[in-house]
């Protein structure tokens, strides 16, 4: 992973240059420190019911008001976003372990194993993301779990093709070559020398897709197919304020500034990311 | 029609059939996912109570729940042959006449919404490509990145509580005439303009370097000539086929806004039948929505193909 490091250097020190992505990054930190720190950070119990203060606007009492059931909505705010967070790494990461799988074979072994591998992700990009996790959390039944597995189940295609095509196109390169001059096995090769080179498409690719699983995790939460009550999840939240919106607009607003701020500020990375990885796009784009 | 042209085409419809077999594979599939005893769950939910013990077997042998997997495979090709997608567990009438009777619903909100992204997105990313660096433009890049990251289910739940509830000037719910169309109308366009707005303006980047804007410059034509008639036309090819997959995925994406706005279009009754557990509809309704979408595709790709010349070759893998 040192190699990684290194690699990583130059690119941290351009984006250090992009006002925007350090505007994410600076979000992105707080919102960490939020959900790394939640239990010390929120001022109540996110669960802990008070009947005798329902739906009460923002005070000094409660910053962001309480819900139906007297639940302080600031405490559940910062509860969720750990939820919203964890979920988020979660998936990413089974999506880029399976893309890398399926992408490093199909690159690697080429012929027929890469033909079909290829044809079956197709079938999954035909599908509208949403709609295939929808119906596979329909299929297994709503819960946070399956809401995981249906969103990584859509989303590794991506990650698979990207990977697939860096291998084909590293796989002649000099370097390989020479390595397997010098008696490198398959599998050294693969993980020592191609590895690195699909890293960075890979970074680029997760920070620009977290903010679309983000919205992924918190809208089928509001359908209440994914974080069931009373978890504190910011879809779930605007769901259970949804009825109560006219008496208690605080329900609305607070839980979808948030969702709104976390996806701005992954989508400012990612961009950023982008330019800086991808200098030849921002050329054409920039003219 | 040249000889590679039939050639791409036969080589993009030949993917297209291979993944629509794919697709039919995968909704069978997503049945078997189902835990526990459908006949079970349906029956409990019909009730409200436990079903008594004959029922739950009679239901599994009306629906062919009891045959082997191989067979129902069979079964569900076979149907699939009859253009039949079996029967509603809920309604009891045929999933395609589900799926059509609220389809014209779901393809005029989806319509309506690309018709208003188009007329805000086009304007605005021609005049940011052409007063480049301006505030305009700047304003423009925020709106973008901004419309990308709105969560369109908040994006509607803040038109309801602003122009329904607390202005009352729009119904927030339901079908009806023009005024029911305009707040998912809304709530689905800003997603998709801030997408567009950035497209066409690079689209008009790219082309204002080109030589025959060069020329047309040179041959002293008034600005708005060169970017007008020049300029824009020439961004039109691209502009068209991203629109027409854009199109496929805002379909897809009303489910959620039908469902704030009770909307009686497709993704409404899609998300009822997932709650109800009624997996025919479920398994059905998906593989029509990817179904369409695979056609979506194809036809852009060949309408590319045929507009401009220049990519055929490099398009074909």
């Amino acid at each position: 992973m040192r190699e990684v490091g290194e690699a990583m250097g130059p690119i941290v020190q351009a984006l250090k240059k992009n006002r925007l992505a350090v505007i994410g990054a600076g979000i992105l930190s707080v919102l960490v420190f939020i959900a790394v720190f939640a239990p010390y950070l929120a001022p109540r119990d996110p669960v802990e019911l008070n009947l005798a203060e329902r739906l009460s606007s923002p005070s000094w009492d409660h910053l962001m008001g309480t819900d139906a059931v007297g639940r302080d909505t600031l405490s559940r705010i910062i509860y969720g976003t750990r939820v919203s967070l964890m979920i988020a790494v979660v998936v990413t990461m089974i999506e880029v372990l399976l893309g890398m799988i399926v992408g490093m074979t199909a690159g690697y072994l080429g012929k027929a194993v890469d033909e079909i591998l290829m044809r079956i992700v197709d079938v999954l990009l035909a599908f509208p993301g949403i709609i295939l996790a929808l119906a596979l959390v329909g299929m297994l039944g709503p819960s946070l779990t399956n809401l995981v597995i249906a969103l990584a189940a859509v989303g590794w295609v991506r990650y698979a093709r990207i990977v697939r095509g860096s291998i084909l196109s590293v796989k002649e390169e000099r370097f390989v070559e020479s390595a397997r001059a010098i008696g490198c096995g398959n599998l050294r090769i693969a993980t020592r020398h191609i590895l690195l080179n699909i890293v960075t498409p890979i970074i680029v690719l997760a920070t620009l897709s977290m903010g679309t699983t983000i919205i992924s995790i918190a809208a089928l939460s509001f359908l209440g197919l994914g974080a069931q009550p009373p978890m504190a999840e910011w879809g779930n939240m605007l769901n259970e304020g949804k009825p109560f919106m006219e008496k208690a607009p605080h329900l609305m607003i607070f839980p979808g500034l948030m969702i709104m701020i976390t996806v701005l500020a992954f989508n400012f990375l990612g961009d950023g990311l982008r330019d800086v990885m991808d200098p030849r796009l921002k050329e054409k784009v920039e003219v | 029609m040249t000889e590679d042209m039939v050639q791409f085409i036969a080589r993009r419809l030949a993917i297209s059939i291979v993944v629509m077999f794919g697709t039919v594979l995968l909704a069978f599939f997503l049945l078997s996912l189902a835990p526990g005893n459908a006949a079970e769950n349906i029956l409990r939910a019909e009730r409200l109570n436990d079903p008594r013990l004959g029922e739950v077997e009679i239901f599994m042998e009306k629906h062919g729940l009891n045959n082997t997997m191989l067979k129902q495979l069979g079964q569900w090709f076979y149907m699939l042959g009859h253009g039949n997608l079996g029967t509603s567990f809920r309604t009891n009438e045929p999933v395609t006449e589900e799926f059509w009777a609220r389809f014209p619903a779901t393809f005029e909100l989806a319509a309506a919404s690309m018709v208003i992204a188009c007329l805000i997105a086009i304007p605005i990313g021609v005049l940011s490509a052409v007063k480049r660096n301006s505030l305009l433009d700047h304003g423009s890049r925020i709106f973008a990145l901004w419309g990308v990251s709105m969560p369109n289910f908040w994006m509607g739940l803040l038109l309801i509580l602003i122009f329904g509830v607390k202005l009352g000037w729009l119904p927030t719910f339901g079908y009806g005439g023009m005024d029911h169309l305009v707040l998912p109308t809304v709530t689905l366009a800003i997603g998709m303009s801030a997408i567009l707005i950035r497209l066409q303006r690079t689209s008009i980047l790219e082309v204002l370097n080109a030589n025959y804007v060069r020329t047309a410059r040179a041959k002293g034509l008034s600005e708005r000539v060169v970017i007008g008639k020049h300029a824009f036309r020439n961004t039109l090819i691209p502009m068209v086929t991203v629109i027409g997959i854009q199109f496929a995925h805002l379909l897809a994406g009303v489910v959620i806004v039908e469902q704030i706005f009770a909307w009686p279009g497709i993704g409404h009754f899609l998300v009822d039948s997932i709650n109800a557990q009624d997996y025919p509809v479920v398994q059905g309704f998906v593989l029509m929505i990817a179904l369409f979408f695979v056609i979506c595709n194809l036809l852009v790709d060949v309408l590319y193909a045929y507009l401009d010349p220049r990519i055929r070759y490099e398009r074909g893998r």
